[in-house]
């Protein structure tokens, strides 16, 4: 019976994360066009995308490979894979005690790399230039990411995902400098994961600047709903992960109907927060020029770093 | 109360020769306040002679068997500086390159600078060593840019710049053994107090104390000059006008020696073992060897004598850091002969210049025809510091090799070819610069000799007969460093 | 408030100086420079009065207003009014790129951390896990001088080491007796005033503050 529940837990949480990731991104435009003094598209507009571009049909390259077909569906698998893992709604989910930080990381880093595969693979000059550049802005924002998440993981005493959650969640309000560091670091890295000014610009037509658009520019149809559904569920796992991480009060940690709504609740408040903190950062700065991005992403491993040093040192 | 007037007669004259500016008597005040200074030193000198170590002013100044040596050195050779500034400043006024406001800076801070150098060896507290050692940084920083020529800036900014990160190390390293004493004699300024450190030297926790000393080496042996951390020396000593050159090797770098000496000996004093020794003697032997072949490259007269200073304070160092009777002896006297010596030799130098209208060795020549009292001096000068027998470094090398043969055999060598290098190096640039056919552009000029002959004399006596009192002395200054 | 909260409160503060450190080190233009060295000198101030409290130790008082005048007033406004009126616009050019240098700052604060271990070990008191932070402030002080080719940020990366003795002093033993503490923000003050002197002579003798041209006395010339 407890483990039924569990199981029904956790489909729950990978529904809302599948459905409600194209809300979170739609509510990010929304929020952009308001700070820009633009009408939007509201925030269902994710969802027609979407749906638009499932009706169509797919068209591929002659060259392309299985690696190319294959790959969307990885994208999208591996988001979700990780969107029912990660403390969301309740800590207490059946695969909740696999969520480890490392692996969790890796998934997407696993997703990343055929991604940038398959931007090789049909063979053209944009897809190519994309998946170098994805690359190097991936070499540089692991590093970064790992160095934050050992900063919670040292203060948590664990690097499982839950274990953190919980240890944060249950323990005092204290100002740890190692924390609010490892947060900064956070962010920044979270901006470059997943492709927001100022290290790429998510609706940029222009190919010359592009990063993660370059690579998918062959893709049609289902294929490239699934790479951009995909893509919006990573952004708002993202954003999740830090709320586990850095912000667990609030998610649930019985499996009562009524917590789990209060978690629910709770957490679309944060991630609506999140979402403007995250448009304030866009709107605030213009995108850098490409080479400008190993110092922007430099500060984000040093803020992380800091945090390490100065869970040692202070605490 | 002789103390006091030793203390506000420098402050009292830099601020009466900062208000009457460059008037035509300013340089006899200069001069007469030196004399008072040096009379007041002597006095003191005399007190601590009769009654031993005197505390005063609750207990913020205390004067011992080495800090009044050297308080009399200091005095001595700034008045005798201020002899031959005189003549040579109004030259410089002569020649353009300093105007009013500049000599009535340059009166000031020559006093200003002896103040702090006082204050640096009279008083009891680390901390307002650290500062006025600082204050002695601050005050000749302006000095030696004072000639506004390019490099005369850059030298400075060096000085400034390089003076300052070492001397920031020692501050650290002054808050360490702050917090080692503060653990056994309590808070308060109590605590920074030598008279109450060595007292309780044994006590104070080791591993903080050899810690502290490694900032306080850097620091404080930045100021000293010691290789690797002597770049700021060459410019600064060559680049700002020659009284400066003088008073800062023949002076400031003793201070600076004295400030580590003081910590060495609470560090040993803690530790019982020979660490603090060991690195003193590494900074030392280093210093020797780089400064002596350093020498050899050397374009400018002013630049190479800056090295021999550096040679000179590696081989102070290395001495004290040896330890011992005999070592410690021969430091304290070198630190001496190398004063008196180095200061008649850029008097000497600053003459030469002037004569030439350059620093540089290639140009200066024919001394011998052109003015004998220069040439005689600047070669028996060199022959002097470069060690040569009838002079009283000499005595000094002697004694220190003598302990370091019988020590540290195999550290031996090392100053050997050291101070045989220098000896090559100096000797012949030298020769060079005083014989030969008199320059076309040679210009005469009214020397200052007393100075010159005073300083020669007294370092020519000093190695036949090192009278009783001053033996008496060395004697206490040792006893208290061993 | 309580002991706990207090603590937590100086090791943020110490974490924030640690912060202003690295940004410094990272910032190119000298304006930004200015600024983040007044709030370096505001959260040192901050923190000696916080340590002042903590410990009741009134003297820390005097020492916080006086860092908070000479450091967060009155230095960063004399460097204003010396970027403003030497006409400083250029960004600062620097001998080592940012990247490496922040590598070298992150290695900088482990070394500081291991080698202030025994004095960490025999203190008792609750500031003194914050004296690696303030020897890593001395540290980066120091490779800010080394690494930067302008006078303007060689003075800034001066004072900077200045802030990291004063919180030196303040997280060691409770701040240095005072006569000390006066003694070295009164040398502070003279050396703030010649290097105002200097920055007006190196533009005008070398046409800019850049220390490059400073090169003229070297060994192998």
């Amino acid at each position: 019976m407890k483990a039924l529940t569990l199981i029904f837990i956790e489909i729950l949480q990978a529904i809302v994360v599948i459905a409600l990731a194209p809300a979170f991104a739609g509510w990010v435009d929304v929020l952009k066009c308001w700070t820009q003094g633009r009408t939007s598209a509201g925030v269902m507009q994710p969802y027609r995308n979407i749906a638009k571009l499932f009706v169509k049909d797919v068209v591929i390259a002659d060259n392309a490979s299985w690696i190319f077909r294959f790959t969307p569906y990885l994208v999208f698998g591996s988001a979700v894979v990780v969107g029912s893992v990660v403390p969301i709604i309740s800590m207490n989910l059946f695969l909740a005690p696999s969520a480890d930080i490392i692996v969790v990381i890796a998934i997407f880093a696993t997703a990343r790399f055929f991604m940038a595969l398959a931007g090789m693979d049909i063979g053209t000059a944009f897809g190519g230039m994309g998946a170098s550049r994805e690359m190097m802005v991936a070499s540089l924002t692991e590093p970064a990411i790992l160095m934050a998440i050992f900063t919670v993981s040292l203060a948590g005493r664990s690097t499982s995902l839950l274990h953190i959650a919980r240890a944060f969640a249950s323990g005092a309000l204290v100002l740890r400098p190692s924390i609010v560091f490892a947060g900064i670091a956070f962010v920044l890295v979270v901006i470059a994961e997943t492709g927001r000014i100022p290290v790429d610009n998510p609706s940029t037509h222009l190919e010359l600047t592009m990063i993660h658009e370059a690579m998918i520019l062959e893709y049609s149809g289902r294929h490239l709903a699934l790479i951009e559904w995909g893509a919006m569920i990573r952004f708002f796992l993202f954003v999740t992960l830090g709320i586990a991480c850095f912000l667990p009060w609030g998610i649930a940690v019985t499996d009562n109907a009524g917590d789990i709504a209060t978690s629910v609740f709770l957490m679309v408040i944060k991630l609506g927060i999140a979402g403007a903190v995250l448009v304030l950062i866009e709107t605030g700065l213009a995108k850098m020029r490409l080479f400008r991005l190993t110092e922007f992403l430099g500060a984000a491993f040093l803020m992380a770093t800091l945090g390490v040093i100065a869970f040692f040192i202070l605490e | 109360m002789i103390l006091l007037g030793l203390i506000i007669t420098p402050f009292v004259a830099a601020l009466i020769l900062a208000f009457i500016g460059d008037r035509r008597f300013a340089p006899a005040i200069n001069i007469f306040c030196s004399f008072l200074t040096l009379m007041a030193a002597v006095a003191l000198a005399i007190e601590v002679y009769n009654h031993g170590p005197i505390i005063a002013g609750g207990k913020f100044f205390f004067v011992d068997a080495f800090s009044v040596y050297l308080s009399v050195l200091t005095a001595f050779v700034s008045m005798t500086t201020a002899v031959f500034s005189r003549g040579y400043m109004q030259r410089e006024r002569e020649h353009g390159r300093v105007g009013h406001v500049r000599m009535r800076f340059y009166h000031a801070m020559f006093q200003m600078f002896m103040f702090a150098m006082l204050l640096c060896l009279l008083t009891n507290n680390i901390g307002v060593l650290w500062i006025s050692m600082e204050l002695a940084t601050l005050s000749t920083v302006l000095l030696v840019s004072l000639y506004r020529t390019p490099n005369a800036i850059e030298a400075a900014w060096k000085y400034f710049i390089l003076c300052g990160v070492g001397i920031a190390q020692a501050l650290f390293g002054t808050v360490l053994l702050y917090f080692a004493a503060e653990k056994v004699i309590g808070e308060g300024g109590e605590a920074l107090l030598w008279t109450n450190l060595i007292g309780v030297s044994g006590s104070l926790e080791p591993t903080v104390l050899s810690l502290a000393f490694v900032f306080l080496v850097v620091g404080y042996g930045t100021k000293v000059g010691l290789v690797p951390l002597h770049n700021w020396l060459p410019d600064a000593h060559s680049e700002g006008p020659t009284p400066i050159s003088a008073v800062l090797s023949g002076l400031l770098l003793n201070i600076a020696l004295y400030a580590l000496v003081r910590c060495k000996v609470l560090v040993d004093g803690s530790t019982h073992t020979h660490y603090a020794g060991n690195i003193m003697m590494g900074f030392g032997i280093v210093s020797i060897v780089v400064a002596s072949f350093s020498i050899l490259r050397q374009k400018d007269i002013k630049r190479m004598f800056s090295y021999s200073s550096i040679e000179h304070m590696g081989i102070a160092t290395f001495a004290f850091g040896l330890g011992g009777s005999i070592a410690t002896f021969g430091a304290l006297l070198h630190m001496l002969m190398h004063s008196l010596t180095k200061s008649s030799i850029f008097f000497t130098v600053g003459h030469a210049c002037q004569m030439h209208r350059t620093q540089e060795i290639a140009r200066i020549k024919g001394l011998f025809k052109g003015d004998p009292f220069v040439g005689w001096s600047l070669i028996l000068g060199a022959m002097a510091i470069a060690g040569m027998p009838p002079f009283g470094v000499f005595t000094s090398e002697f004694l220190i090799l003598t302990a370091t043969i019988k020590d540290v055999p195999l550290l031996a060598p090392f100053i050997l070819i050291g101070l045989g290098v220098a000896f090559a190096g100096l000797l012949r640039k030298v020769q060079y610069m005083v014989s030969g056919d008199v320059a076309s552009y040679f210009e005469p000029i009214k020397t200052a000799r007393a100075p010159v002959v005073f300083h020669m004399a007294l370092v020519l006596v000093l190695a036949f007969y090192i009278p009783d009192f001053l033996n008496k002395w060395f004697q206490a200054a040792v006893e208290l460093l061993k | 408030m309580n002991l706990q909260v207090l603590a937590q409160v100086n090791s943020f503060l110490a974490a924030l100086v640690l912060l202003t450190a690295f940004a410094m080190l990272s910032q190119r233009k000298i304006n930004s420079l200015v600024t983040l060295f007044a709030w370096q000198g505001l959260f040192l101030s901050i923190n000696t009065a916080v340590v002042g409290f903590v410990a009741s130790k009134h003297h820390l008082y005097i020492s916080s207003l006086l860092t908070l005048s000479i450091k967060v007033i009155l230095l960063p406004y004399i460097l204003h009014v010396l970027v403003v009126r030497l006409k400083i616009r250029k960004e600062v050019e620097t001998i080592v790129n940012i990247p490496t240098t922040m590598l070298i700052g992150i290695a900088l604060v482990i070394f500081s951390y291991h080698l202030t271990a025994p004095v960490r070990e025999m203190s008792t008191l609750i500031t003194r896990s914050t004296l690696a932070v303030a020897l890593a402030t001395v540290m980066i002080g120091l490779l800010m001088m080394i690494t930067r080719k302008h006078a303007v940020t060689q003075i800034i990366g001066f004072l900077a080491m200045e802030n990291g003795l004063f919180f030196a002093a303040t997280s060691a033993t409770y701040g240095m007796p005072l006569v000390v503490e006066l003694g070295v923000a009164l040398d502070v003050l003279i050396a703030a005033f010649i290097f105002g002197i200097f920055f007006f002579h190196i533009s005008t003798t070398f046409d800019s503050l850049s220390v490059e041209q400073m090169e003229s006395l070297r060994e192998d010339n």
